[in-house]
């Protein structure tokens, strides 16, 4: 139970940091670049705390740098959504939005509910979540109560990501969706933003079904440690 | 988007009890960006626990072209200084 948490958690923490470190570089201005490698590298803490306390809790010797560098695309149990291209600006946005609005409804209830392991990890991160989750909650109004092409590409990313967020709440998260649905359509609503329509979820990531783009990001991720087993500098 | 939005002065306060100093500006199309914008990159190592943006338009500059004026008339006043006094060795944090 404890691994196969930690293991989810730590595993979207990992991929969607390593989307958002895509953009160091490339973002529009130097603050949003800043943005989101802070947030990248937040998520990036997170991976590290999730997949040490699954390792640990797994009792194979296996640590957080095994786990992240050396498994295959179809033992990762991230959700879909976070391994979803970065797209433009907005879509990048719409992504963070989904996904931190839910880690940041998440994360208190582990914090009282969960495994002692993974309960102190979200208590510490639950800070920093609610940070992201108002962050992309705010871009969400700046560009969807912005200029039409800022409109609709907001538009555009919202109805691209849409049909990954079925899978935030399957089994236990099911409870979360009333309270997630306020909070985005609250936002939504103050975008000038129409929520999208019911589209069928895809969903399979939390069983190791991923779609093509895990394992190009991973290709990436985890070339140093395929080309040169055990590195160290 | 460019850097058409206005720019923002940031001041950080280092620990609670220092004055808040000037660290540098941010663009921002609004006062809630301009402090978020200033809190991802000028406080991301730790380097305060307060945050003041204020647009930089609101600052008043003194002119270059003055600066002889302004400045030049103090640079002979060396008695300005409080450095004709024997310190005495026990005073500390002068």
């Amino acid at each position: 139970m404890t691994v196969a948490l930690a293991t989810s958690l730590g595993d979207d923490a990992l991929i969607l940091g390593q989307r958002l470190a895509e953009w160091c570089g490339h973002a529009p201005t130097l603050e949003v670049d800043l943005a989101l490698a802070n947030i990248g590298l937040d998520l990036l803490g997170q991976a590290q705390f999730f997949l040490g306390a699954a390792g640990a809790a797994e009792g194979q010797g296996r640590d957080a740098d095994t786990l992240a560098y050396r498994r295959r695309e179809d033992e990762f149990r991230n959700c879909l959504l976070v391994e979803q291209p970065n797209g433009d600006f907005a879509r990048t946005i719409a992504r963070q939005f989904l996904f931190s609005t839910w880690q940041a409804l998440l994360f208190p209830d582990l914090a009282q509910s969960a495994a002692p392991a993974i309960a102190a990890i979200a208590q510490k991160a639950a800070k920093e979540v609610a940070y992201h989750a108002r962050f992309a909650a705010e871009w969400v109004v700046r560009l969807g109560d912005g200029t039409s092409e800022s409109h609709r590409r907001m538009a555009d990313g919202l109805a691209w990501c849409w049909r990954f967020t079925d899978e935030l709440f399957m089994d236990d998260t099911a409870k979360f969706r009333p309270e997630w649905d306020s909070h985005i359509n609250a936002t939504l609503t103050q975008a000038g933003l129409a929520t999208p329509k019911p589209v069928r979820g895809i969903t399979g990531g939390r069983h190791g079904r991923h779609t093509e783009h895990l394992g190009h990001i991973l290709s990436a991720l985890q070339y140093l440690q395929r080309v040169y087993p055990d590195a160290t500098w | 988007m460019t850097n058409a939005l206005p720019l923002w002065e940031v001041f950080v306060r280092a620990k609670n009890g220092l004055a808040h100093k000037h660290v540098g500006s941010v663009h921002a199309a609004d006062p809630r960006m301009a402090l978020e914008a200033a809190r991802d990159v000028y406080t991301r190592r730790m380097e305060g626990v307060s945050l003041w943006v204020l647009p930089s338009a609101s600052i008043i500059a003194s002119d270059p072209g003055e600066s002889p004026s302004l400045f030049d008339p103090a640079e002979d006043k060396i008695y300005r200084h409080p450095t004709f006094y024997i310190v005495p060795d026990n005073i500390k944090h002068i």
